[in-house]
């Protein structure tokens, strides 16, 4: 009954038969292909031999960056602060260590079927964060005191990122429940605080935070700047957090409601066994997204005199002995940021689409 | 039956459990805490000014402001208040946002669309445009074109020119101004005239199609009326409009449009910033619209640009305003990076140096989030008022 | 095989083979879907095509207007062969209207701009004219107070019934209904029957893909079972149901008819 198999004929097998659908298809797309073929190839080469070919590496000194290349030797030379900020090398190894817990306890969540990786992730929001408000500024248990004033670097941006992120989440969700109550007072204060944060630019949050806040404190209480600018972010931040954690509320079908309510549950246990843990779930691409976004905005403290990456770079370009380095350092900085953030994209993209896949059909 | 029901209602539970009461209690609680922190504040803060020697009220609006702005669109110089201080401020951001928001979207919708053109090349360097603009923070990129690349232009001297008209150089970008000459009056009628025209042909081509189904290429004509018939008027008027070319005066270049660097550095990296997202918008969009959408369209023989026209263009839109305007609600919002580079916006110049100076920290900071606010919610109006215009009507 | 007697004035000729496909193979890579499948089908003709899910039979009808390429054998719509000639594409497609599975109505459309459109555009009708001749077809599927609503305002059945009005506006020669009933609910299918059996006793040439047994005992001519990229049978509706010849589409006559 059955034929033989047979195969297709062959139509777009070939180097030859490929370029012409994909790349010659018709005249405007042959003339758009050339064009942008030979811009290709008139840049890549040249920025190819700046960045590498032509670039300066090994050295000891701005002398040695004599190349037409990049002068990465300013970038190594430089790392450490760029890392640290001011924070005293000999202590460095607390920093080190939040690192790797940091790694530890997140890595894993972008590598499916690791053992125990909801247990890291437990780790990462509750035990993390407890150690290193131990560890990283130290004064207590013997450790050595180290002013916020002497951090800076990625390590500040990766902090200013991680708790921001982290204080702004129950904010959000008190806000989210709020916004979604059936209390006309409650409701409407939540909008406007949610309304009021989300128009207004992060800039003018952070002027707020370093002017405005120590007038809102009585006098005798202070804030470091850091502090200031840490309530600054999370107060801008959790009106963001609400709106998404807002999203997921909405997505869980009124039967789930309905039916944690016939189960005699009470609001809060409502809410807080049947609905969020699936809304939550629902939303992480979407906070995932906001960390990204929070992520990029953390450069913006820079403004009020805050050393982050950016802001640690920026104060070394401008060192007269090493000539020009400007276009290094903001590549070095940009290279950074779009590992993290690509990288955590990525891996909310995949999330988002395995969502996707298992609530509608 | 209904009678006896309102009569009878069951007996009320005690306060404590009845639900509404409790919401009441909850709502009041809630209020007077509000109340209480915002008073606890307002306390502290006036005390705090006080001792600080700072007076409340808008007072200082009047005063003399005391220092110069390097750009603006209204007139100013020192000597004016800061009450004008706010206005150079927020045309200034106004200014390079509308600026941002015209270019961000002609950029965001070319590559967008090619991201889905079937040419594989272009297709791949959108996919790597959008990649990676959107991946690296707006005020690194800022600084990239304000510091890395405007500054390390040549001086004025030895400017980069194109045609003798237009020239870029370390202090700025120089552009020919139009100076119009008597008679171009004439010209502006013109304008008006084939704009009243164009809809003339529009009204007549849509009845024509109605009553005999011929299709008048309404588009191309409507193009051609409106820059012939100017055209001609300007050239029989004798081309009473003359250019102000800058040219290089002493060490700087006089005469013409002046596009400081700092405008210029905030423009492109706006811009190109924006436009990453403004692409996945509009790639999405597109795409969301089905193919089933496309099938029925082309199996009612439809061919492809009108099946585009007709069919996905007009429900791509409905998906791909929205999240547009929050974007250029953050392009507007955003435009406030340009006190790290020292364009004299709204944030800049008087959340900045207006503050500074009088330290009238809480009626200056009110202000600019009133604006802010303003825009915002002009902007979420004007996007209800669409979203109610074009919704799909559902059952 | 049989020419229907009751064919009157939709088509004034009965011209024979107005579709005609030879020896025509189909791959989704290096799946092949559609194995040597050959056809003719004469004007007036109903042509009724089953088969279990996966057997190809949607993805054969939409080689008939091209929404999808087959890559060997020829498929010829009255008289123009099917390439990668956009012009021919585009005449064929014009004489051939087709209802979807999910009727695919432009929701941002009302009704009767859904069923102008096409004519409005692609054949340049007057506006009133094409609007009147909606009207017509929109009183044939029965449904002409619901003109100037959403799709999305209607049910079901009622979409449908539009969407068939759709593609009758364009009077074409030969419809193609792509399980036109199988999204619907029970109690919308027989609206929807109705019009088609109508549409068959009026002389419309249709090659319909459907689960629906009953319809295709009343108005096919010719009923075609379809089985992996297949077809197996092509008989008569009285000779396929009533003595079925391979074994093939006893046991998949056996399985719906069960219920």
């Amino acid at each position: 009954m059955t034929e033989p198999m047979m195969k297709p004929p062959k139509r777009n097998l070939g180097p030859v038969k490929w370029m012409r659908t994909h790349l010659f298809s018709n005249w405007y797309n042959s003339l758009l292909t050339l064009a942008v073929g030979y811009l290709l190839v008139t840049s890549v080469g040249p920025l190819l031999n700046w960045l590498i070919l032509d670039a300066t590496f090994l050295g000891n000194g701005p002398d040695d960056c004599v190349g037409a290349g990049a002068c990465w030797l300013f970038v190594k030379q430089r790392l450490n602060f760029f890392i640290y900020g001011f924070y005293p090398d000999e202590l460095q190894w607390r920093v080190d260590v939040m690192f790797a817990l940091l790694a530890v306890a997140f890595v894993p969540q972008f590598i499916e079927r690791f053992p125990g990786r909801k247990w890291l992730g437990i780790f990462g929001i509750t035990g993390l964060p407890i150690i290193g408000y131990v560890l990283i500024p130290g004064g207590v248990l013997g450790l050595e005191e180290v002013g916020s004033s002497k951090w800076g670097g990625l390590m500040l941006t990766l902090i200013l990122a991680y708790i921001g992120i982290l204080a702004s989440l129950p904010i959000g969700v008190l806000l989210a429940l709020g916004r979604r109550s059936d209390m006309p007072i409650i409701r409407g204060l939540c909008v406007v605080f949610i309304e009021v944060w989300r128009a207004v630019p992060l800039i003018t949050v952070l002027f707020m935070a370093s002017v405005m806040l120590p007038l809102f404190l009585p006098d005798g209480v202070s804030f470091e700047k850091l502090v200031r600018a840490l309530i600054g972010i999370t107060l801008w931040q959790s009106a963001y957090m609400a709106e998404v954690i807002r999203g997921g509320l909405q997505a869980i079908p009124r039967g789930q409601y309905e039916a944690a309510g016939a189960l005699g549950l009470g609001y809060w246990r409502k809410m807080g066994l049947v609905i969020l843990p699936q809304a939550l779930k629902l939303v992480i691409p979407g906070i995932v997204n906001t960390f990204i976004s929070l992520f990029k905005d953390t450069t913006l403290v820079l403004i009020i005199g805050l050393f982050d990456i950016l802001g640690a770079v920026q104060s070394t370009i401008a060192d007269p002995a090493w000539q020009n380095v400007a276009i290094e350092g903001y590549v070095f900085v940009a290279f950074c940021f779009w590992v993290f953030c690509f990288g955590i994209s990525r891996y909310s993209q995949n999330l988002e689409r395995k969502l996707d896949t298992g609530h509608k059909t | 039956m209904k009678k006896q029901t309102v009569n009878s209602r069951p007996a009320g539970p005690k306060p404590w459990y009845d639900p509404r009461v409790r919401a009441l209690f909850f709502q009041v609680i809630s209020l007077a805490v509000v109340f209480w922190v915002g008073w606890v504040l307002i306390d502290n803060t006036l005390s705090n000014m006080q001792s600080r020697g700072i007076s409340t009220g808008f007072g200082f609006l009047g005063e003399s402001a005391g220092f110069g702005i390097i750009m603006h669109l209204v007139p100013f110089d020192a000597t004016m208040s800061y009450g004008r201080t706010f206005w150079v401020g927020l045309t200034n951001t106004l200014l390079v946002s509308a600026m941002g928001v015209v270019a961000a979207t002609i950029l965001g919708f070319v590559i967008g669309v090619a991201r889905l053109s079937s040419n594989w090349l272009v297709a791949k360097i959108s996919l790597v445009y959008i990649e990676v603009i959107r991946n690296i923070p707006l005020l690194l990129q800022i600084f990239f074109w304000y510091f890395a690349v405007l500054s390390n232009l040549p001086s004025p001297r030895q400017s980069v020119e194109v045609g003798g008209a237009l020239f870029l150089n370390n202090r700025g970008l120089y552009l020919p101004g139009p100076v119009t000459q008597e008679g171009f009056g004439l010209v502006w009628v013109a304008i008006l005239v084939a704009i009243v025209a164009v809809v003339g042909v529009r009204m007549w081509a849509k009845k024509r199609q109605m009553a005999t189904g011929q299709i008048f290429p309404t588009f191309k004509v409507s193009v051609a009326i409106l820059i012939l018939l100017p055209l001609m008027v300007f050239f029989s008027a004798g081309q009473p409009l003359e250019w102000d070319v800058p040219a290089l005066k002493g060490f700087n270049f006089g005469g013409g449009i002046t596009l400081i660097p700092e405008l210029v550095a905030l423009w492109i990296a706006l811009s190109l910033y924006t436009a990453s997202f403004i692409a996945e918008i509009v790639r999405s969009g597109i795409l969301s619209v089905s193919q089933g959408q496309t099938e029925a369209s082309k199996a009612l023989g439809l061919p492809n640009g009108l099946t585009l026209r007709l069919v996905v263009i007009p429900q791509a839109m409905r998906v791909i305003i929205p999240p547009l305007t929050s974007q250029y609600l953050n392009l507007v919002k955003n435009s406030s990076l340009a006190t790290a580079i020292g364009y004299p916006d709204l944030v800049a110049v008087f959340m900045g140096t207006t503050l500074n100076q009088t330290g009238q920290a809480v009626e200056v900071v009110a202000i600019t989030m009133a604006v802010y606010l303003t825009i915002s919610l002009l902007i979420s109006l004007f996007m209800n008022l669409y979203n109610r215009a074009v919704a799909i009507k559902e059952r | 095989m049989t020419q229907h007697t009751e064919s009157t004035d939709v088509q004034a000729e009965n011209k024979p083979g107005i579709i005609r496909v030879e020896g025509m193979h189909k791959w989704y890579g290096d799946f092949h879907v559609l194995k040597d499948l050959n056809l003719t089908i004469d004007q007036g003709e109903r042509i009724v095509i089953c088969g279990p899910s996966g057997s190809g039979k949607s993805t054969f009808i939409r080689c008939i207007n091209r929404l999808e390429e087959h890559q060997q054998g020829k498929i010829i719509v009255d008289d123009v062969e099917l390439t990668d000639d956009v012009r021919h594409i585009d005449s064929v497609r014009r004489e051939v209207g087709m209802v979807f599975q999910h009727f695919n109505l432009f929701p941002h459309l009302t009704v009767l701009e859904n069923c102008c459109l096409s004519p409005i555009w692609v054949r340049k009708v007057p506006r009133r004219e094409a609007e009147a001749a909606a009207m017509e077809y929109l009183e044939r599927v029965k449904i002409p107070d619901q003109a100037n609503k959403y799709p999305g305002q209607l049910s079901g059945g009622q979409q449908q019934r539009v969407a068939i009005a759709r593609a009758l506006c364009m009077k074409p020669k030969i419809m193609l209904f792509d399980e036109p009933t199988s999204a619907l609910d029970p109690e919308m299918i027989k609206e929807v029957l109705d019009v088609m059996i109508e549409l068959a006793e009026s002389g419309m040439t249709m090659i319909c893909v459907t689960h629906e047994m009953g319809f295709a005992k009343t108005v096919a001519d010719r009923v075609i079972f379809m089985d992996g990229g297949e077809i197996v049978e092509e008989a008569p509706p009285s000779e396929f149901f009533g003595n079925p010849r391979e074994p093939r589409t006893q046991q998949f006559l056996q399985q719906i008819l069960q219920h």
